[in-house]
């Protein structure tokens, strides 16, 4: 390990680390634009210039410069004040100084850094140059003017988006960023080059104009759009969320956040159910919490709990699914589910529904076959992972499913249940690659589970991964991928029918024959509601999607951002959501609803404060106490070995902007829908 | 260009040879030669289609390939007449004279700078040094340099050009490379400063 001496004092580094990071292991501050940890160096900014001998006796670009023993590094020298001065100087030589109307200010690094280390004043007295915004699509506002170059845009679209159309056209004066022919930037992460961008180059389109930063109330807190569980920070400004970014979390999402999770939050705005609704003569008229209480009440009363049912849906927080599963069982229904797409996954052991290597261990593996999934729209975040193992690890990387574009060469062995089985037998010759791969990973998507053959493909897995050595005692490559946040937390609580109890399949037969009376749905719009035949539906929810528009009485809850919960990853890491804003209107936090209906209806719920339902769940399945942590669970045995159809595996989505009642409120997802899945982004006059 | 862009024999053999130079992997490296070449065929500009043509060819993205091809001047974005005319402009030629090659261009082209004349013939650019500065002032017409030239010699290059004829390149002057213009000297001996007020 070399030893360098940073301003005087005698550090020891690691090999090959940079003279920059060299500088901040001794706890020195060094400017940079161009420099990011997650990209490669490109070393053309210039503004990470520091004194170092031996060596010439000029500056040096700390970030392109590997350290060597006995290194003596100046960070606060006269030569370096004046070279930081300088580049400074030039690098605002072409930038407008616009700062009053750019959405970058007030966090801008340029904007910061010329108050550190720049000069009081500009000596330049030409004329700057002006550069034409580049189309870049729905969310990626550009104004390129500002653009200092440092390419960290384009290396972030090649290196880790995966799609290569960025890129930095001319040169010397005449340099300018640009998508290929200004086409729009088609990645599920494209958002990520504006938290990226160091200058006002690239802001955010539908936040532009909004709000300064100083005005933001900040919430840390995780993502619920997808079952990743990335944390984010919520930025609010008194009832309205303005904009979600990304909060550094290397276990789950590293410093990236997907589209979706970033730009949904337009709709928390927008169809809000703010008001209990009661259906009266067919129609739905607004009530009060006590009157829609009282309906499903008299309802209730005297039916037999097996004629009643719950499914939770996929944006549920635990504690909400937890109580409910109380009200269910004091009203002695077996009846409830959580797994409204039909996955044929078991309430234990757990080990057959979380992601067992964890996220980060992705990047790791050396060789993957996933199965039925789509990880780049089911969860972008867990793609750019097996990107990177393909990228840095050189994993290689097949499929069982249809073809897709994942960002990086993808073998695909077939489409369907048939493919499977032969690997898991041996007779396929990738048997043999997972067999003596050291780090073997496996993912299986909801396009294999929620099927009818789901339990018995489920079973094959398992068999594949026994057979496949995928299993070891210090290493466990079978993973399951969720697309919905609540779903590990509801399988952890165990809301799945109770004994004798129909699941979603059964419930919704049950209720268009009317022999289940009245079905509770907890946030659950991804059933179809035309099968609930002549039940009495309850909703209770945030947005006005399916199930709202079927519902006899409507009871308001709150969004993830409005409420307290806990929600469990695809890797079953327990997390906590925060609440930013208040629910709108009426609306009341989703747990509090359901224990005021247990009041009404005498089912005898205690629970007082949130604490309450969180010693209960604690109580009921002691995971809930292991938060931020991930936990390997033990294997088991699971699956039941049947017969498999030989219908291919297909990915749950069809249109990865649009997944959830969030996400279809949303009118930037409407955008990106219109430009990025159905069509080609040709516009037409009535497009608006 | 109704047909899609592919090389012609000729060039296909070429490019052949080109990409076989560089290691297994490597193949990417040959994206200038064979942008030049491209270039060739295409007509001396590179429309949209050839470049990607290129990225397909060696299996790249559309955009590494703009951006090497918008780097380099020798690349043209926009379609250039049938002669393109590159005039130097740098210190040395602009002290012998480009200013008035400038003005003569103009005259028989009837092209400003950046302008393609409108039969087609000439494009006329400014650039900057092509490095024959000991035959200033110099211009370039597609690979040829045409050298020591006078605004008289200028015009009779381009007339010769406009009538379709292909006229000598290298020095206008009548001498040989960039030897002196009177006799052929050493440094201290006889005719030593022969070539003074050339």
């Amino acid at each position: 390990m070399p030893t360098v001496t940073v301003d005087g004092v005698q550090i020891e580094v690691p090999d090959g680390v940079t003279a920059l990071q060299a500088c901040e292991m001794a706890g020195k501050e060094i400017p940079r634009f161009c420099y990011h940890e997650r990209l490669s160096v490109a070393g053309n900014c210039r503004m990470c210039l520091v004194e170092v001998s031996p060596g010439p006796p000029k500056p040096a670009a700390s970030c392109a410069l590997p350290v060597a023993d006995g290194m003596e590094i100046k960070t606060d020298s006269e030569m370096v004040k004046n070279a930081r001065n300088g580049v400074m100087e030039f690098l605002l030589i072409n930038h407008p100084l616009d700062c009053p109307i750019c959405d970058q200010g007030g966090e801008c690094d340029l904007q910061d850094q010329a108050m550190a280390y720049g000069r009081g004043g500009s000596r330049f007295e030409e004329h700057k140059r002006a550069v034409k915004d580049k189309h870049m699509g729905p969310l990626v506002k550009t104004i390129m003017t500002r653009c200092i170059h440092c390419t960290r845009c384009v290396r972030f679209a090649t290196e880790v988006a995966g799609v290569p159309e960025l890129g930095l056209l001319g040169r010397g004066e005449h340099a300018e960023i640009t998508t290929y022919l200004e086409k729009s930037l088609d990645s599920e992460l494209s958002a990520n080059v504006i938290d990226l961008c160091p200058v006002g180059a690239l802001t955010s389109k539908p936040y532009a104009f909004i709000s300064r930063p100083w005005e933001l109330s900040k919430t840390e807190s995780v993502d619920v759009l997808d079952a990743v569980g990335a944390s984010i920070r919520v930025d609010a400004r008194q009832t309205e969320v303005l904009r979600v970014l990304p909060r550094l979390n290397e276990d789950v999402n590293e410093e990236w956040l997907a589209d979706k999770s970033r730009y949904a939050c337009d709709a928390l705005s927008r169809q809000r159910l703010d008001r209990p609704y009661v259906r009266r003569d067919g129609k739905l008229t607004e009530a009060r919490w006590d009157e829609a209480f009282a309906a499903i009440a008299h309802k209730m009363k005297g039916l037999d709990g097996r004629r009643i049912a719950a499914i939770a849906g996929d944006l549920c927080d635990a504690e909400s699914m937890f109580v409910l599963k109380g009200l269910m069982d004091a009203t002695g229904s077996p009846n409830r589910d959580c797994r409204q797409d039909g996955a044929k996954l078991p309430a234990e052991p757990r080990a057959a529904y979380v992601m067992n290597s964890g996220i980060a261990e992705i990047e790791t593996a050396d060789v993957v076959l996933l199965i039925g999934s789509n990880p780049r729209w089911e969860a972008p975040l867990v793609n750019t992972r097996l990107r990177k193992a393909w990228l840095q690890g050189g994993a290689s990387i097949a499929m069982v499913g249809s073809q897709i574009d994942l960002t990086y060469p993808c073998e695909n062995l077939g489409a369907g249940p048939d493919t499977l089985k032969a690997i898991a037998t041996g007779s396929h010759p990738f048997a043999e690659t997972l067999k003596r791969a050291e780090r073997p990973l496996m993912i299986v998507g909801m396009g294999a589970l929620a099927r009818d053959d789901g339990e018995a493909v489920l079973a094959t897995a398992r068999s594949l991964a026994e057979a496949c050595n995928v299993v070891r005692d210090d290493w466990n490559g079978f993973n399951v991928l969720h697309t919905a946040a609540a779903r590990v937390g509801g399988l952890d609580l165990g809301f799945v029918p109770g004994a004798d109890g129909c699941d979603v399949a059964g419930i919704l037969d049950g209720a268009s024959v009317g022999d289940i009376e009245l079905v509770y749905l907890l946030g659950a719009d991804e059933i179809d509601m035309s099968r609930l035949g002549n039940a009495f539906v309850v909703y209770q929810g945030h947005h006005g999607d399916a199930g709202a528009h079927r519902a006899d009485v409507i009871l308001p809850g709150a969004a993830y951002t409005e409420k307290n919960g806990t929600y469990v990853n695809t890797e079953g890491r327990v997390q906590l959501g925060r609440q930013a804003v208040q629910p709108p209107g009426d609306a009341r936090e989703d747990w509090a609803i359901i224990r005021a209906l247990s009041g009404v209806i005498d089912a005898g719920l205690e629970y007082v404060t949130l604490g309450d339902v969180r010693s209960a769940m604690v109580a009921a399945n002691p995971i809930f106490e292991q938060v931020d942590a991930r936990i390997t669970p033990a294997w088991g045995g699971f699956g039941v070995a049947g017969v498999m159809d030989d219908t291919a595996f297909k990915s749950p989505i069809d249109n990865y902007y649009m997944t959830d009642p969030i996400s279809r409120a949303s009118e930037t997802m409407a955008e990106c829908t219109r430009e990025f899945v159905a069509g080609s982004g040709d516009r037409t006059g009535t497009d608006g | 260009m109704s047909d899609a862009f592919v090389f012609d024999e000729n060039y296909a053999a070429r490019a052949e040879t080109i990409v076989a130079r560089y290691p297994e992997g490597r193949q990417q490296s040959a994206v200038i030669p064979l942008l030049d070449l491209a270039q060739r065929q295409a007509g001396g500009w590179l429309p949209t289609d050839v470049i990607e043509y290129v990225a397909t060819y060696l299996d790249m993205p559309r955009i590494r390939v703009l951006e090497v091809a918008s780097f380099y001047s020798m690349f043209n974005l926009e379609p250039v007449g049938k002669n393109f005319v590159q005039l130097c402009r740098t210190t040395p030629c602009w002290l012998r004279g480009s200013d008035d090659l400038r003005a003569v261009a103009r005259d028989v082209t009837g092209c400003e700078l950046g302008e393609t004349s409108a039969d087609g013939a000439f494009t006329v650019v400014e650039v900057e040094c092509l490095g024959a500065c000991c035959n200033a002032p110099m211009v370039q017409i597609n690979d040829e340099y045409y050298e020591d030239l006078t605004a008289d010699r200028f015009k009779n290059v381009l007339e010769a050009l406009k009538r379709g004829e292909v006229p000598d390149p290298g020095s206008q002057s009548g001498r040989v490379g960039s030897e002196p213009t009177g006799e052929r000297a050493t440094l201290n001996g006889a005719g030593a400063n022969a070539g003074e007020g050339a």
